[in-house]
């Protein structure tokens, strides 16, 4: 399925992180948004209630962040492709509907445009520190897809893989920029229509009756869905509950449907991981970071191997699910992993996990507020190669 | 499951009834999934007989009416019905709906939920779609307290009345639903008792038939908690009560029908009026300010 032309912007813009995931979101095809404003995402929520009128989508502000999540769920529901935008104090009011999406198998697009915390913390400047919020912050075992762009240019690119993740896994998808990332002005390329793929929704054609909202063989992925008022008459429950949707609270239908929740992503995370690397292969130290810090890095990176250091650097474009294996791997050739992160020690956590005792792995905080120093980070690929 | 469990859940089927003796709802109802949670002499299940009987005499499609409940005992009411059902969070149905129904404006959304869920923890979803004219009919099932968690205090507890976590009766002032309702903009408030079968129905019926905002507060007797911790006596007790204490009438100001403990209700339709809905407020205004630029919004099955 290709995006329609006539509502992808496209050309070479001048534009900020922000602006180009709104423009991202209209190209692959979300037509329903619910938000309210925060800094720094409240770009993308204007952005969008300027263009949605023009290009037939529904754009509502909400009384709040709880109200935005729930109706970018029920909206799902209806056919359409939905999202919502906030920050930090945003995101922790959508958590508990981020996992009525989850339970529900829902596709949609959650952006959080990440400040420093915790509370109000830092509104205008930048933060990392929703990285486990991301993985773990509504409450019960599940899974999670999350996508961390550095660029304007990933914010439009990425934000059409978010949608046709979510599509294809019927998982909410978080998009975890930052501060910097969102308020950046870069060059973005939007692409003409016919060469933006997009994963359509999978809508289920078949008998009235024998239709199932779920399949839980932990496999399954784009079990097709239908919409409401189209005569299915389907039932869904934030409660554990069967094939069919509906309750059942018992051990045994618990084991059933949060293991599906969890396979589903955890079984198939090399169909969904991306990860960037260069110069990794014969690398002393590797550097793994995601998001703004992967481009500060680069300025420590180029000063060590001028030094003649190996230094290979690794991104996460997809933090969640996390790229155990490879990580696992890579810990065995390595004297070090750098984890340059704008909190203070998230991802690193899971990098030292991995790395099961093969290497060290040494974080370089930062509470918030501004980017790395990259002479804290060459000090660190400096300890780490010694 | 151990060989035991496996002899107990399989062996009971009850064959269908004949004919003549099925459940003359039975298109409305996940038959499957009855009987239902509620507790004998409980108001709920009256309460859903009338919201089906009010859907049946609107004549509208069923195949086009949604049903979202949060979370209690009249958030199960969505679970047995037979249409697009959706049990929710707690608070949220209010949110969830809108996004139901600006999602698909061919939908007809309504919401069946408790005065804990929909006036304490989504209270502020309650008043902002009320002034957003949000094309939704809300039923309000108001029994006084928090029944699913054990009969706790809520923004509906009368003054005096005893409730788990207001040992000594409660002090707080409650909530006048209807003026809350009207004062935030809605275009249909009434009230009605889980008595006033025949009047409910009606109001189900004009409520899901007006467009914008429609809300009916129907007082629902809690005889396991509400009525037993306040010795109010059974179901049938409550009933009379609201047989002997209920006073109609109708387009009173709604300013006047607070509920004291066990003092007279007023019921009635209080508000009926005409505004345009949110998406007939948008469209004409999107389109006086953008002329042909304007595309307006028309759900999935229309291109968008």
């Amino acid at each position: 399925m290709k995006a329609d032309p006539i509502n992808v912007a496209t050309g070479n813009h001048f534009m900020d992180g922000d602006h180009a995931c709104a423009e991202g979101s209209i190209a692959a095809g979300c037509r329903f948004f619910a938000g309210y404003p925060i800094t720094p995402s409240t770009e993308v929520a204007e952005r969008i209630a300027m263009r949605f009128p023009k290009v037939g989508g529904m754009f509502i502000q909400m009384e709040d962040e709880l109200a935005s999540m729930a109706a970018v769920v029920g909206a799902t529901w209806t056919g359409i492709k939905s999202m919502t935008v906030t920050s930090g104090p945003g995101f922790s009011l959508m958590m508990e509907n981020i996992g009525l999406a989850v339970m529900m198998e829902t596709p949609c697009v959650i952006v959080n445009v990440q400040r420093g915390g915790p509370s109000t913390g830092l509104p205008t400047l930048t933060g990392q520190a929703d990285m486990m919020q991301a993985r773990w912050g509504s409450h019960g075992d599940y899974e999670i897809i999350a996508i961390s762009p550095n660029s304007p240019q990933e914010c439009f690119d990425l934000t059409i893989t978010a949608f046709n993740l979510s599509e294809q896994w019927r998982v909410p998808v978080l998009f975890m920029m930052d501060e910097c990332v969102g308020h950046m002005t870069e060059k973005v390329v939007i692409p003409k229509a016919g060469e933006i793929k997009l994963v359509p929704r999978r809508f289920y054609r078949g008998g009235k009756k024998s239709f199932k909202p779920f399949r839980f063989n932990g496999q399954a992925n784009m079990t097709p869905m239908v919409k409401a008022g189209d005569g299915y008459l389907f039932h869904l429950t934030g409660l554990t509950h069967d094939e069919q949707g509906y309750p059942l609270i018992n051990a045994e239908a618990q084991q059933k449907n949060v293991q599906h929740l969890v396979d589903k992503i955890r079984k198939n995370v090399d169909k969904i991981c991306v990860i960037e690397e260069d110069q990794v292969e014969d690398a002393e130290v590797i550097i793994i970071s995601y998001g703004i810090s992967s481009r500060v890095a680069l300025k420590a990176v180029e000063a060590a191997r001028e030094k003649g250091m190996k230094v290979g650097t690794l991104r996460l474009i997809t933090v969640w699910p996390f790229p155990e294996n490879k990580i696992h791997k890579l810990a065995s050739k390595v004297k070090a992993f750098i984890v340059p992160e704008i909190n203070l020690g998230q991802i690193s956590l899971e990098v030292e996990r991995c790395a099961a005792g093969k290497t060290k792995t040494i974080l370089v905080p930062h509470a918030g507020g501004w980017v790395h120093d990259p002479r804290d980070i060459f000090q660190a690929i400096e300890e780490g190669a010694a | 499951m151990s060989e035991i469990e496996t002899e107990f859940t399989d062996t009971l089927t009850i064959p269908p009834p004949p004919e003549e003796l099925r459940h003359p709802m039975e298109q409305f109802l996940r038959m499957e999934r009855l009987p239902h949670i509620w507790c004998s002499t409980c108001g709920i299940g009256t309460i859903l007989t009338a919201f089906i009987a009010g859907l049946q005499k609107s004549k509208l499609d069923p195949n086009k009416v949604a049903i979202v409940s949060g979370i209690g005992c009249s958030g199960r009411a969505a679970g047995y019905l037979h249409l697009d059902s959706f049990h929710t969070t707690h608070g949220r149905a209010i949110p969830f709906a809108t996004g139901l129904a600006l999602g698909n404006p061919e939908l007809k959304v309504a919401v069946i939920s408790g005065d804990g869920d929909l006036v304490a923890i989504g209270g502020n979803h309650l008043i902002h779609a009320a002034r957003r004219n949000i094309d939704v009919t809300i039923i309000c099932i108001n029994n006084f307290n928090y029944a699913m968690t054990g009969g706790q205090a809520g923004p509906t507890t009368p003054i005096e009345a005893n409730a788990s976590t207001a040992p000594y009766g409660c002090y707080e002032f409650p909530f006048n639903l209807p003026y809350l309702a009207e004062s935030s903009g809605a275009v249909y408030v009434a009230r009605w008792t889980a008595l006033h079968i025949r009047r409910l129905t009606n109001a189900v019926a004009e409520a899901l038939l007006k467009p914008g905002f429609s809300f009916i507060e129907i007082i629902c007797p809690c005889s396991t908690l509400y009525a037993r911790r306040n010795r109010l006596g059974t179901g049938l007790d409550l009933m009379q009560f609201y047989h002997d204490n209920a006073i109609i009438q109708h387009g009173v100001d709604t300013r006047e029908v607070d509920i004291e403990y066990q003092k007279r209700i007023i019921v009635g339709k209080f508000v009926d009026k005409d505004k345009p809905t949110f998406l007939q407020k948008r469209d004409t205004f999107l389109e006086k300010k953008l002329g042909n630029q304007f595309i307006p919004y028309r759900g999935p099955n229309h291109g968008n």
